[in-house]
């Protein structure tokens, strides 16, 4: 099929930066579309990490010698371009953690557990979260006494925005959302919960995992108080992940960790506490990581995050039409792809979602099945499980072809 | 066929779709449950015993993937018959040389959730989590 001569990226330079695109897998070529569990590294941040260890490996802060100089340049340097990335107002706002999951925990425990939570308190998510920012809210309800709430999905996987004007009451504290949906796509009209959050005084966490790497964010238009990312969906290494929160949002949560780096001064049995970020960086940092981080966030700025979003529109809308022509296959989540990202949760007639998984590896294609941590979201549905294809500035049409090709075969081994 | 279907041969496939042996067992005396949190694969095992130990009557019920059910299938072929001494002795390896594929340590977990559920239903108290 002739395909649309629309060039937003110039995709086999991309793909030419990717070492692992180069590979075979059972002697095919590697179509990865499961970007939404982890991306793939362009060679310039594999190698912004090896030479950090080659050439300037010492700890940060601390050294008071040319290698910790040029360790602490390059990590705080990676603090300014995460801030610059999602236009956060200071690199003051930026903290380094592993995860997104960890970022929503230090929000969870230090805003909700040991904040200004009181037993009775609201905190007021949706069916739609991954589970990372589901479980951390249970420990407040199990530990502080807050109660939580949840706004439901329509059928076509959006918001039912309606319901916050019940659930949010003066009772809440903390309203919680995915700027993006791990399963279904569906962006989430984060700017207007926010809002909405702040009318009754409380902050607004955003669970950022699954749109940082694909579309542009600035957290000051956005206003919201707290957002988490990872950077390895965003082209970085694993073991490093961001929360960004407001200055004032920030002040009000207490350290999860305590240790070295986190502390002003230490006296037996009690100590002072540095000042935010570094109040909430305990411990050795993963130096390598944020410094690769950094570097992945040049990379996507250098292609442009707009030109990111509208070649995954394309790629998510052909692969949108390629679906809808395809009997016996079931997608989930929006079908307007100006509320979705490049994230298709599907199911096949007959066959179980780990099945087509199988399949589909022998023909050298990686998707995802399973719940995808989102148990909620699947039992809203009423499935025990979906295949998930998804794509990210590496893909292209073919790699979509080659999908639906896949999804023939295994409709043919199962028919 | 290439690789792919390695995992899919015809025995598997054919017990996939028309599973031997499936469905409930009212009154059954020995019954497990058990599933793959991680795949949502689900196997029911109902068992009856005759006066001599043997398994007289045998059902699975369930859902999942081609693996955990055409080896649930494939588990009570095995079974029908046997005396409960044999049963308590057939291991992982006899079942997952019946079935005869290839697994990763991932799909192996969905060829043994019969087997583990056979382990629950005669008592055994070392079946813990496959």
């Amino acid at each position: 099929m002739a395909k649309p001569a629309k060039v937003l990226l110039n995709v086999p330079a991309i793909k030419a930066d990717f070492p692992i695109l180069q590979r075979k897998v059972h002697d095919r070529r590697l179509v990865y579309l499961d970007s939404a569990a982890t991306s793939q590294k362009p060679r310039q941040v594999i190698d912004a990490t090896s030479d950090f260890y080659a050439r300037y490996n010492a700890n940060v802060h601390r050294a008071i010698y040319e290698l910790g100089e040029e360790a602490t340049r390059e990590y705080e340097g990676a603090r300014e371009k995460i801030a610059a990335f999602i236009r956060a107002k200071s690199p003051n706002e930026i903290v380094f953690t592993k995860s997104t999951t960890e970022s929503l925990n230090v929000v969870a425990y230090g805003y909700g557990l040991k904040g200004k939570l009181q037993p009775g308190d609201e905190i007021v998510g949706t069916v739609m979260e991954h589970h990372s920012n589901h479980v951390p809210w249970h420990f407040v309800k199990d530990h502080k006494g807050a109660v939580l709430k949840y706004v439901d999905v329509t059928d076509e996987g959006t918001l039912r925005m309606e319901q916050y004007d019940e659930l949010l009451t003066k009772r809440t504290k903390i309203v919680t959302v995915a700027l993006c949906s791990n399963v279904l796509g569906t962006i989430n009209p984060v700017k207007e919960i926010a809002k909405r959050a702040h009318e009754v005084g409380a902050v607004c966490v955003v669970d950022a995992a699954q749109a940082a790497p694909h579309m542009s964010i600035d957290v000051q238009d956005l206003d919201v108080d707290f957002l988490a990312f990872s950077g390895h969906k965003m082209l970085g290494p694993t073991g490093i992940g961001v929360l960004y929160g407001k200055p004032e949002a920030l002040e009000a949560t207490e350290p999860l960790l305590g240790g070295g780096e986190m502390i002003r001064e230490v006296h037996l049995g009690r100590a002072s506490w540095n000042d935010v970020p570094y109040r909430f960086e305990g411990g050795t940092p993963n130096i390598a990581g944020a410094i690769g981080l950094g570097v992945a966030a040049d990379y996507l700025t250098k292609l442009g995050m707009d030109a990111v979003r509208a070649h995954e529109m394309e790629i998510t809308q052909y692969a949108l039409e390629k679906f809808e022509r395809l009997q016996g296959v079931k997608t989930y989540g929006p079908k307007d792809v100006k509320k979705k990202a490049g994230v298709l949760a599907f199911t096949i007639d007959n066959a179980h979602p780990h099945d087509v998984a199988s399949i589909l590896d022998v023909e050298g294609i990686c998707i995802r099945s399973g719940h995808h941590c989102a148990q909620p979201l699947m039992e809203r549905f009423d499935l025990p499980a979906t295949a998930r294809a998804s794509f990210y500035v590496y893909n292209d049409l073919e790699d979509v072809d080659a999908l639906v090709a896949g999804i023939k075969r295994v409709q043919e081994v199962f028919a | 066929m290439s690789a792919t279907y390695d995992l899919y041969q015809e025995q598997i496939l054919d017990h996939y779709k028309h599973p031997r042996n499936k469905g409930p067992l009212p009154g059954a005396t020995l019954n497990a449950k058990d599933s793959n949190p991680l795949c949502g694969d689900e196997v029911i095992l109902h068992l009856n015993l005759d006066g001599s130990h043997r398994i007289s009557e045998v059902r699975f019920e369930g859902q999942g993937c081609a693996i955990s059910q055409a080896s649930a299938s494939i588990l009570t072929t095995m079974l029908k018959g046997l005396p409960r001494a044999e049963v308590e002795a057939l291991n992982q390896d006899a079942l997952l040389k019946k079935l005869g594929i290839p697994l990763s340590v991932v799909r192996l977990k969905c060829a043994l959730l019969s087997h583990h559920v056979l382990r629950l239903a005669i008592g055994d108290k070392k079946a813990d989590r496959a």
